[in-house]
């Protein structure tokens, strides 16, 4: 009987729809109209400039792979970036030029050709920007680029396929980050995951623990204020207050781009698709598993100096907090399979 | 509304004796206005009508100042005193841009 009140309370107020935490309406049904707005485009947006084809994927692709990019020559995008791994490395912080363990973990590539700004801190604005910076890095890939474009210019494999991808133009900074940025925006993309089947309409692709952690998550937890639609992402800066941001001199993130006193110790919201196979989490892979992370955010973080003010503790209860994590792992899409290239010698 | 309107009156009647008051909302994770022009000595009202905290910043040599954080609802008030070009932005999401220009 009261289960039937209940049940009755809730197709009633699904009926009128729910205003989330970041001021939507949503009413959680398979397909509906309210919920398109977590829908991703079917491509991701690309620069003018540099429109994807089949050329320019297939030299992004190889370049990607090809470890001769590094100083030592053992360290190509996916040693840091490996498809076999959430497009991450399943450290907590990276191993740079000679295993130096570096600050921070590497981000996933999962889906940034969706975001408006790259890296942690939000010092490159896209995948072009992005692309030479961890070869030019003396802690990272550590390579002589002078070097490297002299190379590429003398290898008959590679110049015949920079004349391919971008006819005309010259081997150099610009071409090869355009290629490589070509590769990540149309091979490293998530949106066929069960939510993402959910949103469609498809009302068996998501279990009902993992819709009740979808409203959790838009709703109770406050996720969405940071992890909005579509990509999961606000593109912005936040301070978790993780227990690293409590060490004597800490990583200032954002601040150092932007010194403006909220920026220090806030880090960029990263994509939640495909966050399953990118653990360990946080900038400092400090959380191993996912109800680590819920129950961080649980607490409303543990240093509280220039906490996030959107921090606060949820109050969730354990199946609240299992909820939450079943609903992540329905952001899981199909694996994609990458090949191993054929790199020109 | 009303706050629109009551600057254009007054800015008819006379010159730089006269303050005005103006109105920039953040919706959505943007300023209602993307640019905004305003006469030295007028003062611009930052409002945040999101249901989540928004900052405001600038580090203009014209202007230069940091609001905070601040919850929807509120809203923090700057007067602009020297002439010139004045980017705002805020700083936990900075695709919310816009620019004041101070005019003599
Ligand atoms: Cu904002």
């Amino acid at each position: 009987m009261m289960k039937q009140i209940l049940m009755g309370a809730a197709l009633a107020l699904a009926a009128a729809g729910t205003v989330s935490a970041e001021g939507q309406t949503y009413v959680f049904q398979a397909g509906h109209p309210s919920l398109k707005g977590w829908l991703l485009p079917k491509t991701a947006p690309y620069p003018e400039s540099n429109k994807p084809n089949a050329a320019r994927i297939d030299l992004g692709h190889k370049l990607f792979f090809d470890p001769r990019l590094s100083g030592d020559g053992n360290m190509s995008c996916a040693t840091c970036h490996n498809p076999s791994l959430g497009w991450s490395d399943a450290l907590p912080t990276a191993k740079g030029v000679k295993s130096m363990v570096l600050g921070r973990a590497s981000p996933t590539i999962i889906n940034t050709a969706f975001n408006t700004t790259q890296m942690w801190d939000g010092r490159k604005k896209d995948l072009e920007d992005q692309a030479m910076g961890p070869m030019e890095a003396n802690v990272e890939m550590n390579m002589d680029t002078a070097k490297l474009f002299q190379w590429l210019n003398s290898n008959d494999g590679y110049k015949a396929l920079f004349a391919k991808a971008y006819p005309g133009e010259p081997i150099d900074a610009s071409t090869l980050s355009k290629a490589i940025a070509t590769y990540e925006r149309t091979t490293a993309i998530s949106n066929n995951s069960p939510f993402d089947k959910w949103l469609k309409g498809d009302k068996r692709a998501m279990s009902a623990q993992q819709v009740n952690g979808f409203k959790l998550f838009v709703g109770k937890a406050n996720c969405a204020v940071c992890h909005a639609a579509p990509n999961f992402t606000d593109n912005g800066f936040h301070n978790l207050g993780l227990a690293s941001f409590g060490v004597a001199e800490p990583d200032m993130g954002r601040y150092a781009q932007k010194p403006i006193k909220l920026m220090k110790g806030a880090f960029k919201t990263p994509t939640l698709r495909d966050i399953e196979r990118t653990a360990p989490y946080f900038h400092d892979g400090s959380a191993k598993t996912l109800m680590q992370v819920v129950e961080h955010y649980d607490r409303g973080g543990e240093v509280t100096t220039n906490l996030s003010p959107n921090m606060k503790p949820l109050g969730l209860t354990q199946q609240e907090k299992e909820e939450l994590v079943a609903f992540m792992k329905a952001l899981t899409s199909p694996f994609i399979k990458v090949v191993a290239p054929d790199l020109p010698l | 509304m009303k706050k629109i309107i009551f600057p254009l009156l007054v800015a008819s009647l006379s010159s730089a004796a006269l303050a005005n008051d103006y109105l920039v909302d953040q919706k959505d994770k943007a300023f209602s206005k993307k640019s905004l022009k305003i006469k030295v000595g007028d003062t611009v009202e930052f409002r945040n009508s999101d249901p989540f905290f928004h900052n405001v910043f600038s580090l203009s040599d014209v202007k230069s100042f940091d609001l905070g954080s601040y919850a929807q609802g509120s809203s923090k008030k700057v007067v602009f005193d020297k002439p010139g070009k004045v980017e705002v932005e805020c700083s936990i999401h900075p695709q919310m841009q816009m620019v004041i220009e101070v005019e003599k």
